[in-house]
């Protein structure tokens, strides 16, 4: 597989082109807004918690293909998910794209998120892979204040 | 195309990173808009000059002091020179043309302009010349107005003429735009503006690497321009004004260099142009900016604006032969620059796709984010040109665009 096909994997491009749970949740209790003042990539996340769960993620906003794929994989991964789980998901998932603990090229025990496994071999585009899940950690401490990747 | 009188295969031989490859492919820079690649004639200029005369300007007596001063000052007559100004001391060595903008908002701004009073700018602006003008504005209960575009990327002249009046003190322009390459018609806007009685700074960033430019021609108050975009040093740039309105400016900054005695009550500042020069300013990056005017100069301003805009027109009817591409600004009069967006492919994707090809271009909303908006767009891709660029160059560029969209079918 070339570099770029790594990076621009058949499930990312769908995501990207029929993003998932895209729009604002009518009933939410958490909500963040993040944007990339780099590139002027911006998202609205909406989240509805019922007893410590994760019961419905959504997205909204302008991005690039990396960046709408990742937000949409997000949403589908963190429905069901306790507030801990959650937050133990973001770390991980960082944790790859921004190449830490990556010796091997076993799988990360990410699932479905290991398809941006190619970005940490893009640092320019690790702030794209990151926006929403940022903006959702934002969203569960409830700070509500908008988050930069800056 | 005619034939050009500039060698250019001899040309990318005098860059040294154009013999580079990324990701294994050669190097194809097109973001020259951002900062231009360097000549090694620039390249040597600045290491001869630590290697050979470095020490402080305007202070010392002995020989190496002497030898750095006249290369610092050299270089300012090469700059007034190649700008067609009448006098050296109309020449302020900056760090940049956002610093030479933020100068004059600080300067002439503060003492010319009041509450009520006007400053007008367009939507073409780099971000450099629209928050000095917010910040100025908001200090003085100021009114910043801004003159809209039509949808190739023009300047509205009529909008333009309708909004001066008394109440205009400033018109801050560019001279040709970052984001589209719109060539902007400078000399009447100028005349306009001067029959208001309004002062008018040009921001030449983006027209001194690509066009002749004569700032005498062209009546303007002030001009300037960054050194990095016209193949020299980062840090350096300069900004002419006309004499005698520098000489009734208020100081910009202050402490050494800038002044004649200094005593603990009263201090004598300094003649033009050092008036405006506090501290030891970038003695290296002002030498390598001479070398790069000696260097374009060499080749001929002329051959280059004309080489430039035969490849910057093949790239724009390149690119607008592919279906999914669509130009942003196609305006009459402009520089090398093609600006577009590709349908249902954000320009991130495009400018990463392109890496893997070893081509450099910019992706974003290039610091023009007004002019971003008046598309409706966030960003566009954009391929900004040079004299070392190459029509082959460019087929590389659409090949690459091509695959972009097979990827994102
Ligand atoms: C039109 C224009 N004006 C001003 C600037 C600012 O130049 P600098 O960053 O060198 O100060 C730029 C740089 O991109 C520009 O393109």
């Amino acid at each position: 597989m070339s570099d770029l096909e790594d990076l621009y994997q058949e499930i990312i491009l769908d995501h990207n082109k029929r993003p998932r749970n895209h729009g604002k949740l009518e009933v939410s209790n958490r909500t963040a807004e993040g944007f990339n003042p780099l590139c002027g990539d911006h998202v609205d996340i909406s989240i509805n918690v019922e007893d410590g769960i994760v019961k419905e993620v959504a997205f909204e906003g302008s991005g690039c293909a990396i960046s709408t794929a990742s937000a949409s994989i997000m949403t589908e991964e963190l429905k069901g998910k306790t507030l801990a789980e959650a937050k133990e998901l973001f770390k991980k998932f960082h944790s790859m794209i921004t190449g830490e603990e990556r010796e091997t090229t076993e799988e990360t025990g990410l699932g479905k998120l290991d398809v941006f496994s190619g970005v940490c071999r893009y640092p320019a585009r690790v702030k794209c892979a990151t926006l929403a899940w940022h903006t959702v950690n934002a969203a569960l401490d409830g700070d509500g204040e908008a988050v930069s990747t800056e | 195309m005619d034939a050009s009188p500039l060698d250019i295969d001899r040309i990318r031989r005098d860059f040294p990173i154009l013999q580079k490859t990324v990701n294994d492919k050669p190097l194809v820079y097109l973001d020259n808009a951002a900062t231009a690649q360097k000549p090694q004639a620039v390249i040597d200029a600045i290491s001869n000059y630590y290697s050979g005369c470095n020490a402080n300007v305007h202070r010392g007596v002995h020989r190496l002091s002497v030898d750095a001063t006249d290369a610092y000052e050299g270089a300012r007559s090469k700059i007034r020179e190649f700008i067609g100004a009448g006098r050296v001391e109309e020449i302020i060595y900056v760090r940049g043309a956002t610093e030479a903008i933020n100068l004059v908002a600080q300067t002439y701004g503060q003492a010319n302009v009041g509450t009520g009073d006007e400053v007008i700018i367009s939507t073409l602006e780099h971000h450099s010349n629209i928050v000095p003008w917010q910040i100025l504005c908001k200090q003085l209960g100021a009114t910043l107005r801004v003159v809209p575009i039509n949808d190739a990327g023009e300047f509205l002249f009529d909008e333009y003429e309708a909004m001066l009046g008394p109440r205009t003190k400033l018109v801050a322009i560019n001279h040709v735009s970052n984001a589209l390459g719109t060539i902007n018609p400078v000399k009447r806007i100028v005349e306009k503006a001067h029959e208001h009685g309004a002062a008018v700074l040009v921001d030449g960033a983006q027209a001194v690497p690509h066009v002749m430019v004569d700032v005498r021609a062209l009546d303007c108050d002030f001009y300037t321009f960054s050194s990095h975009k016209l193949f020299g040093p980062t840090g350096v740039g300069a900004l002419y004004g006309k004499f005698d309105i520098l000489e009734a400016m208020p100081l910009y900054q202050s402490g050494g260099d800038m002044i004649k005695s200094v005593t603990f009550e009263k201090t004598t500042y300094n003649d033009l142009p050092y008036r405006f020069e506090a501290g030891t300013p970038n003695i290296a990056g002002a030498v390598g900016l001479g070398a790069a005017i000696d260097y374009v100069t060499e080749l001929g301003m002329d051959n280059i604006a004309r080489y430039e805009h035969d490849l910057g027109r093949y790239a724009a009817e390149a690119l607008s032969s592919v279906p999914e591409v669509r130009l942003i600004g196609t305006a009459r009069e402009k520089a090398a620059v093609v600006s577009f967006v590709v349908d249902g492919v954000h320009p991130h994707d495009i400018g990463t796709i392109l890496d893997q090809e070893g081509i450099a271009i910019r992706t974003g909303h290039h610091c023009a984010q007004p002019v971003m908006e008046r598309f409706g767009v966030v960003a566009t891709a954009r391929a900004s040109m040079a004299f070392y660029n190459t029509r082959d160059e460019i087929d590389k560029l659409v090949d690459a665009v091509t695959k972009v969209i097979k990827v994102f079918r």
